[in-house]
C-alpha cells in the first residue's frame, strides 16, 4: 500500500517559513523608517545649507578652552579641541574612579561595622547620596565654590599650604627635584617586582603549601623603594607654595572650581553605589565559609585573603565595573557647570559649525568605545572567574 | 511526699552594665579598643558638624524676608525658597490657575498611594490609572469644561518633572518588555536588532540622547512639521529608559525555569499565549523591585533636561538664583530641591524594599 503523501502545509502555518516572513516584514518596516528619516534629514540639511562630513575637524576652532592637558590655543583645529575634551573626560573619570573605589569600599565596610554609630552614619550617607540627582549635587558643589567661598584676596587657608577661594583650590606640592623622577621609576620597579613575587608565592603555595606574606612584602617594597631613593638623593623637602599674584595664584597646584565640583559630585554620588555593591558582596559570602576557614585554623588575615575576598570579589566586580562606567558617563554632565569635557567641547563645536549630526555621532562613538571595551573586559573576567560547579 | 523548697532565692536583676542604655552602649559602641576610639572620633566629628549646621539652618535663619534683609543674616536665608515657592514649583504656569497643576499632582500622589497596596493590584487599577492620567492631562492642558487652555510650553517646575518621569516610565515599560522578548527571541534578525538597540542606548549617556532630541530630531521630520520640545525630550527619556527596563525584564525572563516553557508548549499554547499567560506574569513579578529602582533613576534623570533648557524644577530654581535680589543663596535653594528629590526617591526605595520582603516572604514557606 502506498503511503499517503502528507498534506502540504500552507506557508503561513509553517513556523519556519512564518519566522522568515515575520523577519522580512520587520526588516522592511525598520528599513522604511530609516529611509524616511534619512531622506528627510538630507533634504533638511540641503535646504538649510548645512555642510556634512568630518572636514570641519581640520578647521581652526577659534575658541579657548579653560583647562587642557596638551598645548592648545584658539588657533588649533576642532580635532585638537575635541582631543583636549576627550583627555579631560578621561582625566576626571580616571581620578574619580580611583577616589570612588577607595571611598566606596571604606563606606561599604563601615556600613557592616559592629559599631552602631559608624554603621548608621554610613547608611545615612548612602541613602542621601543615592537619592539626590547627581546633576543637583554638581550644581550644589559648584555653588558652594562660586557663592560661598571668598575671592582670592580674602581666601581661606585652613592649613598651611592649602588655599580655598572662588577660583578653586590651590595647594602646595613638592618643588621639582631630580629625585622625583627616580622615585617614580623605582615605584614602578617595585610594582612589577611585587607582581612576580605574588605569582611565585602562589605557585609555591600550591606546590608546597607554604604561605608567603605577599601583601606585606609588596607594600614594603612599594613604599620602601621610593623612600630609600628619596633618602639617598638628599631628602628634598622644599615645597612649592601657592602665592597670590594679581588675581590668581602662582605656584603650587591649582584645581579649578569646575573640576573640583565635578569630581566631588561624581565621587560622592558614585561612592554611595559602590558602597552598596561592596556591602552586598561581602554579605553574599555565607557565614559557614568564615566558620569553616576558622575551624581549619587559618589566621583572621588569611581567612579574609584566601576565603572571603576571592568569593566576595566574584560578586562585587561585575556591578562595580558598571558603576565605574556610570561615573564615566555621568562625567558628561560637566557641560552643565562649564568644565570642558568631551561633551562640552563637542557642544561648542556643534554650535559653531552647525554640524550637529557629526558632533553627536562623535559623542556617542566615544562613550560606546568606553562601554564596549568595559563589557569586553567583563566577559573576559566572567569567563575567568565563573564558578566551576561539579 | 515531695517537699517543696521553702527558701526562695532572691530574684536577681541582671547587672546594670549589661542592660539598658549602658549595656547597649557597651555592646554597640565600646566593644573593644578600636571601636571605642572609632566611636569617640565619630562623636567628636558630629559635635563639630551638627550643632553649627543646626545653628545655621534653624536658629540663625530667616524665613520670610526680602533678599536685601537676608544679606545681614549669619544663618540660612530660607526666604529665597518661601518668597519664590510658587515660581519654583510651578514656573510659568498662569498664576491664577496654579491650583490646577497642584490638584493634578495631588491626584498623582493619591493614585500612587492607592496603588502601593498590593490588595489593589487588579485589572481595575489599570483603568483607574488611565482615567487618572486623563484627568491630570485635562487639568494641565485645560480647554474643556470651562478651564482656560494653557500652552504646554508654559508647563514647568515640579509638574514637568513629574510628567516627564511618570509618562516616561509608563511608555517605556511596554517598549522595554518588547525589547527584552526580542532579545530572547530565536529569530536572528529580531534578536540582533534588539541587542544592538539595547547595548547602544545603554552605552551612551542620557545627555547625548537629549542633545539629539533637541538638535537633530527636528532634522528627521519633513519640512513644516515641528514637535513640541517637551515631547521631544519625553521621547528621548522613553527610548533611554526602555533599554534599561529591557535588561531588567531580561533578567526576569532568564530566571524562568525551562519547565515553564516546556509545560506551556506541551499544552499546545503558541508563543504569544505562552508569553502572555505563563512567562510574563511570573517574570515581571520577580523584577518588580529592580523596576522600582529604574523608576527612581528615571525620576532623578529627568533633572538632566535642564541642560537642553527645559523649565523643570531645577531650572526654575536656577532662574530664581539668577535674580540679583536672590543671588548667592544657592545652597539654601539647592538644599530645598534636594529634599524634594530625596523625599520622592526615599519613599520609592523604602517601598521597593518592603515589596521585596513581602514578595520573598511568599516564597520562603
Amino acid at each position: 500500500m502506498q503511503k499517503k503523501q502528507p498534506e502540504k502545509i500552507p506557508f503561513w502555518l509553517d513556523p519556519k517559513k512564518r519566522a522568515i516572513l515575520f523577519q522580512i516584514v520587520v526588516l522592511g518596516i525598520v528599513g522604511l523608517i530609516g529611509y524616511y528619516l534619512v531622506s528627510n534629514t538630507i533634504f533638511n540639511l540641503r535646504s538649510q545649507s548645512i555642510a556634512t562630513g568630518f572636514g570641519f575637524l581640520h578647521k581652526e576652532s577659534s575658541f579657548e578652552i579653560g583647562e587642557s592637558l596638551i598645548p592648545y590655543s584658539a588657533a588649533s583645529s576642532y580635532g585638537r579641541a575635541l582631543l583636549v575634551g576627550a583627555l579631560n573626560t578621561l582625566e576626571v573619570s580616571f581620578i574619580g574612579i580611583i577616589i570612588t573605589l577607595i571611598l566606596g569600599t571604606f563606606i561599604g565596610i563601615a556600613r557592616l561595622s559592629t559599631n552602631w554609630l559608624v554603621s548608621r552614619l554610613s547608611g545615612i550617607f548612602i541613602e542621601f547620596m543615592q537619592d539626590i540627582p547627581v546633576l543637583l549635587q554638581l550644581f550644589f558643589w559648584y555653588a558652594i565654590f562660586y557663592d560661598s567661598l571668598p575671592s582670592p584676596r580674602q581666601a581661606l587657608s585652613p592649613i598651611e599650604g592649602l588655599i580655598l577661594s572662588n577660583r578653586g583650590i590651590a595647594f602646595a606640592i613638592p618643588e621639582a627635584h631630580p629625585a622625583h623622577k627616580y622615585m617614580l621609576l623605582f615605584f614602578f620597579v617595585a610594582c612589577i617586582l611585587t607582581y612576580f613575587i605574588r605569582k611565585w608565592a602562589r605557585r609555591r603555595q600550591e606546590q608546597t603549601g607554604k604561605y608567603f606574606p605577599t601583601f606585606r612584602v609588596g607594600l614594603g617594597l612599594i613604599i620602601g623603594f621610593p623612600l630609600i631613593v628619596w633618602l639617598l638623593l638628599g631628602t628634598p623637602t622644599k615645597m612649592d607654595v601657592p602665592k597670590l599674584v594679581g588675581f590668581n595664584f602662582k605656584g603650587g597646584l591649582t584645581l579649578s572650581p569646575e573640576f573640583v565640583a565635578l569630581l566631588l559630585g561624581l565621587v560622592l554620588y558614585t561612592s554611595a553605589f559602590v558602597a552598596e555593591v561592596v556591602r552586598a558582596g561581602i554579605q553574599s559570602v555565607s557565614r559557614g565559609q568564615r566558620e569553616a576557614a576558622m575551624a581549619i585554623g587559618l589566621r583572621p588575615s588569611l581567612v579574609l585573603n584566601l576565603v572571603i575576598l576571592p568569593q566576595a570579589l566574584r560578586v562585587i566586580i561585575p556591578p562595580l565595573t558598571s558603576q565605574m562606567l556610570n561615573l564615566t558617563k555621568n562625567s558628561s554632565l560637566a557641560v552643565a557647570i562649564g568644565f570642558p569635557d568631551f561633551v562640552s567641547v563637542a557642544n561648542t563645536t556643534i554650535n559653531q559649525t552647525g554640524q550637529s549630526i557629526e558632533g553627536i555621532a562623535l559623542i556617542m562613538a566615544l562613550y560606546l568605545i568606553f562601554s564596549l571595551s568595559t563589557s569586553a573586559f567583563m566577559n573576559w573576567y566572567n569567563k575567568r572567574a565563573a564558578l566551576v560547579e561539579r | 511526699m515531695a517537699v517543696t523548697a521553702e527558701t526562695h532565692t532572691q530574684e536577681m536583676k541582671p547587672p546594670v552594665t549589661h542592660v539598658g542604655v549602658i549595656g547597649w552602649m557597651k555592646a554597640n559602641l565600646f566593644n573593644g579598643v578600636f571601636n571605642s576610639i572609632l566611636s569617640i572620633a565619630t562623636l567628636y566629628l558630629l559635635w563639630k558638624v551638627v550643632p553649627p549646621f543646626i545653628k545655621w539652618a534653624f536658629i540663625d535663619s530667616v524665613w520670610h524676608t526680602t533678599g536685601k534683609a537676608c544679606r545681614h543674616v549669619t544663618g540660612a536665608c530660607w526666604s529665597v525658597v518661601w518668597e519664590n515657592i510658587r515660581f519654583i514649583l510651578f514656573g510659568f504656569y498662569p498664576f491664577d490657575s496654579q491650583w490646577r497643576p497642584l490638584l493634578a499632582m495631588l491626584l498623582l500622589f493619591g493614585l500612587l498611594f492607592y496603588s502601593q497596596n498590593r490588595k489593589h493590584w487588579k485589572k481595575r487599577l489599570v483603568y483607574v490609572w488611565i482615567a487618572g492620567l486623563f484627568v491630570m492631562g485635562l487639568l494641565m492642558k485645560g480647554g474643556l469644561f470651562g478651564l482656560s487652555a494653557v500652552e504646554s510650553t508654559k508647563w514647568s517646575g515640579l509638574p514637568l518633572t513629574l510628567l516627564l518621569s511618570v509618562f516616561g516610565l509608563t511608555a517605556a515599560y511596554p517598549l522595554g518588555v518588547i525589547l527584552a522578548l526580542g532579545r530572547r527571541s530565536k529569530l536572528p534578525f529580531i534578536k540582533w536588532l534588539c541587542v544592538a538597540y539595547i547595548e547602544m542606548i545603554r552605552g551612551v549617556p542620557l545627555i547625548s540622547l537629549l542633545f539629539m532630541s533637541a538638535i537633530i530630531f527636528p532634522l528627521f521630520l519633513p519640512e513644516g512639521v515641528t514637535i513640541n520640545k517637551i515631547l521631544r525630550a519625553q521621547i528621548a527619556i522613553i527610548l533611554f529608559t526602555a533599554a534599561y527596563i529591557a535588561e531588567v525584564v531580561r533578567g526576569g525572563l532568564q530566571a524562568m525555569s525551562r519547565g515553564q516553557y516546556e509545560a506551556a508548549e506541551s499544552m499546545g499554547l503558541n508563543y504569544y499565549q505562552t508569553m502572555r499567560l505563563i512567562i510574563l506574569p511570573q517574570a515581571l513579578k520577580i523584577v518588580i523591585p529592580p523596576t522600582v529602582s529604574i523608576l527612581i533613576s528615571a525620576f532623578k534623570d529627568t533633572s538632566l533636561v535642564v541642560i537642553i533648557a527645559l523649565w523643570d524644577l531645577l531650572k526654575t530654581t536656577q532662574s530664581v538664583l539668577a535674580n540679583p535680589e536672590w543671588m548667592g543663596f544657592s545652597p539654601e535653594a539647592y538644599i530645598f530641591v534636594a529634599l524634594l528629590y530625596f523625599g520622592g526617591c526615599f519613599s520609592m526605595s523604602s517601598y521597593s524594599r518592603k515589596l521585596e520582603r513581602e514578595l520573598s516572604a511568599g516564597e520562603q514557606r
